[in-house]
């Protein structure tokens, strides 16, 4: 079943003026995890707007459980490459916040406020913050800001899951110690996900499906299955297959560059 | 360890030693030179004076504070109410910018007589003139607060289907109030000024009047002591805010309790 669905999707951000992206079509099967990749400047930032509704495409349609997107969704998450977390809130406070704004959550805030705390906390214990709810965000590390920015994007239980460059600012070990805690929370609790990532290893070690785009303006020149065995150890990335489909994908990059 | 806690206590207590010795200093010019009293009062007798004509003056310095505070408390609020709407509406910025500027630019001593025209003489035009010149800086301030919101966090909450007052109140409000505070500071000073202009063009009451008629009187030792006055209030109302404005807005303040010695 088609969850996200892009239609012939051009977007110039002034009237007139050049194309960030042209021609975008895709489909997103529920619960599939694709990530699109692509050099800097392609517009993979503008994809995640147009998803959400925070911009609207200059042509074409973008539909979301088959209803054509006019404003703001409310049943996606999203997390940045910043964290983005209010530094006036603790942890857990940041965490709550899409409860306090989405509903249903929202009416019923007050009444379940205890309920509602417990289910944050759980989420923040599974990803290894237990301890630290309290804490404020420049008391996290980078790495555990990251964490809490994911759980505040999960924690209204989204059907959709953006993703834009989240790891991309962190150091490599801590890097893939969150790929795999994604790729958990993914497979315990099904969501579909669209990652956009620069990074072709995390874009093959996580997706179902991944995009290559091209430079301004971004069109999508490659759809490529990763059809690895999930879950997948942080080992199958040393493997040949792993390599060869990371290989495949930056030669499409490398050619990218040379047009 | 011992050279290293001289340094801190006397970091710590620079401002009191600072008013001691310039103090001194003061004291010695008038007495060395001999400065006659009329000219220039030595603080030896500024504090006699002062002691000496403590009820009139404390009459009179509540008479300003009152004012000084009523018209900061509507400074505040206008303040406030302006800055939201010319930090949040676009339009609203750029139809009252300019008018604004040009208001705050006018020298408000020079729009007393207006109000005295208006209200008559005594404590409602000291209480405008303090409210005139003092909401501008939290109007900017405010304004300033929601205007440089990250547009991340905006897009966080958009995201999430945040009406425009959703974003106002859980992010822009909560990021706005360090730059708040900090306009307080400013603006209770700048009252101050205000209201003791006011009383001493056109007033029977308050430290700028006690100020006028000391003058004219060739008093200098009593318009030296009610200076001290106004400015002991200045102090201590900016140290108040500046206090509140610690507890409140910790998290703007990370780090600095750290590297503060």
């Amino acid at each position: 079943m088609v969850f996200v669905e892009f239609e012939d999707v051009s977007l110039a951000y002034e009237e007139g003026g050049d194309l960030a992206i042209k021609d975008i079509s895709l489909s997103v099967k529920q619960n599939e995890f694709i990530a699109v990749v692509g050099p800097s400047g392609c517009g993979k930032s503008t994809l995640m707007k147009l998803v959400s509704g925070l911009t609207e495409p200059t042509s074409g349609y973008v539909y979301i459980d088959g209803r054509q997107i006019g404003g703001p969704q409310k049943c996606i998450g999203m997390a940045f490459q910043a964290s983005n977390l209010l530094p006036w809130r603790t942890t857990l406070e940041n965490v709550m916040l899409p409860l306090e704004i989405v509903q249903p959550y929202r009416s019923q805030l007050r009444r379940k406020r205890q309920e509602f705390e417990a289910m944050a906390m759980a989420l923040l214990e599974r990803v290894g913050l237990k301890g630290w709810e309290h804490k404020y965000p420049w008391e996290l590390s980078g790495g555990m800001q990251q964490r809490a920015s994911i759980c505040r994007a999960l924690i209204h239980k989204p059907q959709l899951l953006m993703l834009d460059e989240p790891f991309g600012a962190l150091d490599a070990f801590t890097r893939e110690e969150l790929w795999c805690m994604l790729q958990e929370l993914w497979q315990e609790q099904p969501f579909t996900v669209i990652l956009v990532t620069h990074d072709l290893r995390e874009a093959v070690f996580l997706a179902d499906t991944v995009y290559v785009m091209s430079k301004s303006p971004g069109q999508i020149l490659v759809k490529r299955d990763i059809d690895i065995e999930r879950p997948r150890p942080l080992s199958v990335t040393y493997t040949e297959p792993f390599a060869a489909q990371v290989h495949v994908l930056r030669e499409h990059i490398g050619s990218i560059r040379q047009s | 360890m011992m050279v290293f806690n001289r340094r801190k206590f006397l970091i710590k207590h620079a401002s009191w030693m600072l008013i001691v010795f310039l103090l001194l200093v003061w004291e010695m010019i008038c007495v060395g030179f001999n400065v006659p009293e009329y000219l220039f009062p030595a603080p030896s007798s500024v504090w006699a004076s002062g002691v000496d004509r403590w009820q009139p003056i404390m009459m009179h310095a509540w008479q300003t504070f009152f004012t000084t505070l009523v018209g900061f408390a509507i400074a505040v609020v206008v303040g406030v109410v302006l800055g939201v709407a010319v930090g949040t509406y676009p339009i609203v910025y750029k139809a009252f910018y300019p008018l604004l500027v040009g208001f705050n630019s006018i020298p408000k001593v020079a729009f007393v007589p207006v109000l005295v025209v208006w209200f008559g003489i005594g404590t409602v035009p000291a209480i405008l003139t303090a409210f005139l010149i003092s909401f501008f800086p939290v109007l900017v301030n405010v304004a300033t607060g929601l205007a440089t919101l990250e547009p991340e966090l905006e897009d966080v909450l958009r995201s999430l289907g945040a009406s425009k007052l959703d974003i106002l109140r859980k992010v822009g409000l909560p990021r706005a109030l360090p730059y708040f505070f900090a306009s307080l500071k400013v603006a209770i000073t700048l009252a101050f000024v205000g209201s003791v202009i006011s009383e001493t063009v056109a007033s029977n009451m308050g430290i700028g009047y006690l100020m006028m008629a000391a003058s004219s009187s060739m008093d200098m030792a009593l318009v030296f002591a009610g200076l001290i006055v106004i400015g002991i209030m200045g102090v201590v109302m900016y140290e108040l805010f500046a206090w509140t404005e610690k507890r409140f807005t910790r998290w703007a303040n990370r780090g600095v309790n750290n590297t503060a010695i």
